[in-house]
C-alpha cells in the first residue's frame, strides 16, 4: 500500500485537490474540466492506425498509451482516446499525462490501481473500473521498462 | 393515457415517416421505443420526462438532452445496503423528485446502447411503470446526430407519485428459481462476453476472477453477448435478424420461461428488453444475481 509521501508529488496535488470538493457534484466538475484538457497523442510519437500494441486491454473505450523517453530517462506519457463519448476514460488519461509526465519512475511503477477508486470513487461499475486500471496497469508497465532501460539519474529538475 | 402521440401527431407527414422505420422492423411491441427525432419533438411535453442513465458517471454532468434528469444505477437504483433494488418509498421519492406522475411517459436513453437505459427501464418495470419507452439508439446517436445538448440539469416540481409494492415475480430470477429451472432444462441465456461464458479470464491483477471464485456458465445456458442485438449505428436489430440469433442461433421459442443473466444484471436486462418488447416472448425474466452471485455459490451446477 503506497503511502500519500511516496506517491508523485504532482499526482498527490491533484488528489489533494479532488479531496477539497465538498460534494459529488463538484468532484465531477473538476474531472469532466480535466477531460477537456484532454491532449490527443502527438504526431512525432505515433499516427493513426494505432498498433494494437499500444492499445489498452479492457478499455472498452478503446484508448492507448505511449510513453517518450527524456534526456534524463524519465518519461512523457501520451495517451489517444478513440470513443467521443469516452469521458472517463479522457479525464483519467489528462490525469495520468499531467501528474506522471516527468516524475520518478520508481513512483510511477509502484502506484497501486485504487487510485482509479481515489479519483473517480466506489461507485464506478466494474467495466468500467477494470478499463481504467488497465490504463494505469500500462503506464506502471512503461515506467517498469524504463527503469530496466537505464538508470535515472535523481534530482534532475522536472522539465516542463 | 400521455401516450405520447398527443404531441407528435401534429404534423403527420413526419410522424409517418419517424415511426416507420421503427415500425418497419417489424418488432411485436414497437411502441417501447422512440426515435431521437421524437424525442427533439416532445423536450418540453409536460406528459413526458426524459431520463439519462449512463454507466460513465461523468457524462450526464457533460452534457444532456435539455430537459433530461439523470437516474443513476449504483446511487438512485440500488439499495445503498444490501445487494437489492430500491423499494416501493424508494421507488415512489425517486419518481417525486424527477416530478413523475404515476401516467407520465418515462423515456430513458443512456450510453453503452442503452445497457444502462434498458436497466433503468427493467427496475421501473418491477414496480409496473407500464408507460415507460427507450430512445433508440442512446445517448451516442442523440451526439452523432448533432442535437443539442446542455450541462443545465434541471428541475421539476416534486410530484405526488405513490407506487405499488415492487413485484419480483414476473420479471426477475432468484438463485433458487434458477437452479430449479437449471434442474429442469430450462432455457437460460448468458450475455457475457465469450471469454467470460468459457471461464477464461482476463488477466486484471486485480480483479483476477471479475468478482467471482469460479469461472464458466450456468449448465445449459447459451451464450449470446448482448450487444449482438444492437446495429452498427446504436439502433436494435430488425426483428428478422434478432429471431435470427436468439431463435435461430440459440434455439429459443417465443412461449419458452427464458431467463437472461450477465454478471450483476445490467446487461441481461437489455437482452430480457429485447426478447420481451421487440420479440414480444411473455415468460422472460433477468437473473440479477448473475454470475457474481453464481460463480461464488457454494455446491451449484457450473458448467464450462
Amino acid at each position: 500500500m503506497a503511502e500519500t509521501a511516496t506517491l508523485p508529488p504532482k499526482l498527490a496535488e491533484t488528489l489533494d485537490l479532488l479531496a477539497l470538493m465538498p460534494d459529488r457534484a463538484d468532484r465531477i466538475q473538476l474531472l469532466i474540466d480535466l477531460a477537456d484538457r484532454f491532449v490527443d497523442v502527438p504526431e512525432r510519437v505515433a499516427q493513426r492506425p494505432f498498433s494494437c500494441d499500444d492499445r489498452v486491454p479492457a478499455c472498452e473505450s478503446e484508448a492507448y498509451v505511449w510513453a517518450e523517453r527524456r534526456p534524463d530517462g524519465r518519461l512523457d506519457f501520451h495517451f489517444a482516446v478513440e470513443n467521443p463519448q469516452g469521458i472517463s476514460a479522457k479525464s483519467f488519461a489528462a490525469i495520468l499525462r499531467e501528474s506522471l509526465s516527468g516524475q520518478p519512475l520508481e513512483q510511477i511503477a509502484a502506484l497501486s490501481t485504487d487510485l482509479v477508486y481515489d479519483v473517480y470513487g466506489q461507485e464506478l461499475s466494474m467495466g468500467k473500473s477494470m478499463g481504467l486500471m488497465a490504463m494505469l496497469q500500462m503506464v506502471k508497465a512503461l515506467a517498469k521498462k524504463g527503469i530496466a532501460e537505464g538508470a535515472v539519474r535523481e534530482e534532475v529538475p522536472v522539465v516542463s | 393515457m400521455s401516450e405520447a402521440g398527443a404531441c407528435a401527431d401534429r404534423d403527420p407527414s413526419k410522424r409517418s415517416r419517424k415511426v416507420s422505420d421503427i415500425e418497419s422492423r417489424g418488432y411485436i411491441k414497437p411502441e417501447v421505443l422512440v426515435s431521437t427525432e421524437w424525442v427533439a419533438e416532445h423536450l418540453s411535453d409536460p406528459n413526458v420526462r426524459i431520463i439519462e442513465s449512463n454507466e460513465d458517471p461523468l457524462l450526464y454532468p457533460s452534457g444532456h438532452i435539455p430537459g433530461a434528469v439523470e437516474v443513476d444505477w449504483t446511487r438512485d437504483l440500488n439499495d445503498p445496503l444490501r445487494r437489492d433494488y430500491l423499494g416501493q418509498e424508494g421507488f415512489s421519492s425517486l419518481m417525486r423528485r424527477i416530478g413523475a406522475s404515476r401516467d407520465t411517459t418515462l423515456v430513458i436513453y443512456g450510453d453503452k446502447n442503452n445497457w444502462w437505459a434498458t436497466y433503468a427501464f427493467w427496475v421501473f418495470q418491477l414496480f409496473g411503470h407500464t408507460q415507460a419507452k427507450i430512445m433508440d439508439g442512446g445517448r451516442a446517436k442523440w451526439i452523432a446526430e448533432g442535437r443539442e445538448t446542455t450541462r443545465d440539469v434541471p428541475s421539476y416540481p416534486e410530484s405526488h407519485y405513490q407506487a405499488p409494492p415492487r413485484n419480483d415475480q414476473v420479471l426477475r430470477a432468484y438463485r433458487d428459481q434458477v437452479l430449479a429451472h437449471v434442474e429442469k432444462k430450462g432455457k437460460l441465456i448468458d450475455v457475457r462476453s465469450p471469454q467470460e461464458y468459457t471461464g477464461e479470464r482476463m488477466h486484471m491483477p486485480d480483479y483476477p476472477n471479475e468478482g467471482a471464485l469460479r469461472g464458466g456458465h450456468i449448465p445449459g445456458a447459451k451464450s449470446v453477448p448482448w450487444a449482438r442485438a444492437v446495429a452498427e449505428n446504436g439502433t436494435f436489430k430488425p426483428a428478422t435478424d434478432l429471431r435470427a440469433i436468439y431463435e435461430g442461433e440459440a434455439g429459443l421459442k417465443e412461449d419458452d420461461d427464458v431467463i437472461a443473466y450477465c454478471r450483476i444484471g445490467e446487461r441481461s436486462s437489455h437482452t430480457w428488453f429485447v426478447l420481451s418488447y421487440l420479440l414480444g416472448y411473455p415468460h422472460v425474466r433477468n437473473y440479477d444475481g448473475s454470475w457474481t452471485e453464481w460463480g461464488n455459490l457454494v455446491g451449484v451446477p457450473i458448467e464450462k
